[in-house]
């Protein structure tokens, strides 16, 4: 029984440090051929816009419901302490820092990664990829970097678009609704927030980026060519983006704290 | 471009000895085959007997357990991967399902392998893509989204993408899958046409016998493993051989019996009651 439930212990470790391996092994391919892959800037362009501007809305949206909420709680717990005159500063390091790489995070994930993942899954079930093997070009190169990259460069980009709208949302909140003074919630914010807390968030994005474009790309690439292998796929995309990020949130606050 | 390149006189693609396994099951045991160079060659067989398998290890999509595939004099599993690419420009396949790319029109289609492997100018690739287009019929077809062509269409457009780079060899796996009777009939005459007008060397992957022998100077037929006939169309579907016979006239049993293999049909009842 024991040795058994040891056994099975073993496998399941064997089986995540061999997909890590293979993540890996994948990951080294895409930035080895990074420099090549920018070189045909027109394809990666491309896929900004089906990354990035396509998820602008839900992006924008978000940033702005999270901001209010935010606005909405940091004046009730500022209030308490008679310092509702920090709310800007509050809501500026709570979405540059955290809320705005980490959730557009999981946004990008469940919008551009799913994308990204069902439309490499599905150009395999229907021979695409292997049509395009039997043009003698590289898929990796033509169809699956341009579509990383295009990830790697949304992911900051939407993240800075979430943080600003959010801010937005709280001023409207705490100033507009609440009555903080708006020149403290903006001078305040302006004294405390250091062009460090800004680069923590700007890093944090941008690995994010990598993580969640490189599982998008890994899963849809390597998925079952039927109907199943395309849905198993796209829901790993989410699960293993999501759970990545938040691993990582935690790492990177650990180490720049 | 590849033409040039393309000076041998014997059998273009030359199968010797070929052993391949996909897990327990054994898809060759053994199989020597010869396309001759300017014929159209058809492979057939019943379902599962390897056929599509086969182009893949004639492309270098798969490599052989033992035994050796040659394009034009070069083992094909033995080439590396500049080579194998440098290989696969010189051939051009169309797959059941055409495989367009879904995201480019019928135009950018056809010049996506130009614009991989040349810096043609622009006004030349057009010329190009056009002319394809034309020896299809669906120059006027040129903007619409592979979404918006019928089967018969996509099928017809993915030749003329095959063709584009004016390839040595033409590989086509099961090109009458789902077509209408006159779809049909465009894309049998197209193969011939095609192979006759552009000097290539055609295999036609396929299980419709009525079309295929209409079509094929020469025939292969694969069953369990190895080619139980070859020759001419008329000499083939002649054969008393028992594999050849179930094939060519459809026979329900045989060979490739009816009932897939089960336990006694008594005992089995029982158990489940």
């Amino acid at each position: 029984m024991v040795a058994a439930m040891i056994r099975e212990l073993g496998d399941s470790l064997q089986e995540a440090l061999g997909a890590l391996g293979r993540y890996a092994l994948f990951g080294a391919r895409l930035v080895a051929e990074t420099p090549r892959a920018l070189l045909r800037f027109g394809l990666v362009v491309e896929q900004v816009h089906n990354a990035g501007a396509l998820s602008l809305v839900i992006i924008m949206l978000s940033g702005l419901f999270v901001g209010m909420v935010l606005g909405l709680q940091g004046f009730d717990l500022l209030q308490r302490f008679g310092s509702e005159e920090s709310l800007g500063t509050a809501a500026a390091l709570g979405l540059l820092k955290e809320l705005g790489p980490v959730i557009t995070a999981l946004l990008f994930a469940g919008r551009a990664g799913t994308a990204l993942a069902s439309e490499l899954g599905l150009m395999r079930a229907t021979d695409q990829l292997a049509a395009i093997e039997m043009m003698a070009v590289d898929p990796v190169r033509r169809v699956v970097m341009p579509r990383f990259l295009g990830g790697v460069i949304s992911m900051p980009l939407l993240a800075a678009i979430f943080s600003m709208i959010g801010l937005f949302g709280a001023q409207l909140v705490g100033v507009q609704l609440m009555g903080v003074d708006q020149g403290q919630f903006w001078s305040q914010m302006r004294a405390a927030v250091e062009l460090d807390d800004v680069m923590e968030g700007v890093l944090k994005s941008v690995v994010f980026g990598v993580a969640c474009s490189l599982v998008a790309v890994y899963e849809g690439y390597h998925s079952l060519p039927t109907a199943e292998g395309v849905g198993r796929a796209t829901t790993r995309t989410v699960v293993i983006s999501s759970v990545s990020v938040l691993l990582l949130d935690y790492m990177l606050t650990a180490v720049m704290l | 471009m590849s033409g040039e390149e393309s000076r041998g006189t014997g059998p273009i693609v030359r199968v010797r000895g070929l052993r391949y396994r996909a897990g327990a099951r054994e898809i060759f045991a053994g199989v020597d085959l010869d396309f001759p160079r300017g014929a159209v060659t058809a492979v057939m067989g019943p379902s599962g007997s390897g056929k599509t398998t086969l182009l893949r290890l004639i492309t270098g999509q798969a490599r052989p357990d033992s035994g050796s595939v040659e394009f034009d004099g070069q083992d094909v599993a033995a080439l590396p991967r500049t080579a194998l690419y440098r290989m696969r420009q010189r051939m051009g396949m169309l797959f059941q399902n055409g495989a367009l790319l879904t995201d480019l029109d019928v135009y950018e289609n056809i010049a996506f392998p130009l614009r991989e492997h040349t810096r043609l100018p622009e006004r030349l690739v057009r010329h190009l893509v056009l002319t394809k287009l034309q020896a299809v019929g669906l120059r006027g077809a040129a903007r619409l989204k592979p979404a918006e062509l019928s089967g018969g269409m996509a099928r017809r457009v993915a030749l003329a993408r095959a063709i584009v780079m004016d390839p040595d060899l033409l590989i086509y796996d099961e090109p009458f899958v789902g077509l209408d009777p006159i779809s049909l009939g465009v894309v049998l005459r197209l193969i011939r046409r095609l192979n006759d007008t552009l000097g290539v060397t055609s295999i036609v992957v396929s299980h419709d016998v009525r079309e295929i022998t209409a079509v094929a100077d020469h025939c292969h037929l694969l069953s369990g493993g190895r080619i139980v006939a070859s020759g001419p169309p008329a000499e083939v579907a002649a054969s008393q051989h028992e594999d050849v016979r179930q094939f060519m006239h459809g026979l329900p049993d045989g060979p490739v019996p009816f009932h897939y293999p089960a336990p006694d049909y008594a005992d089995q009842a029982r158990q489940v009651l």
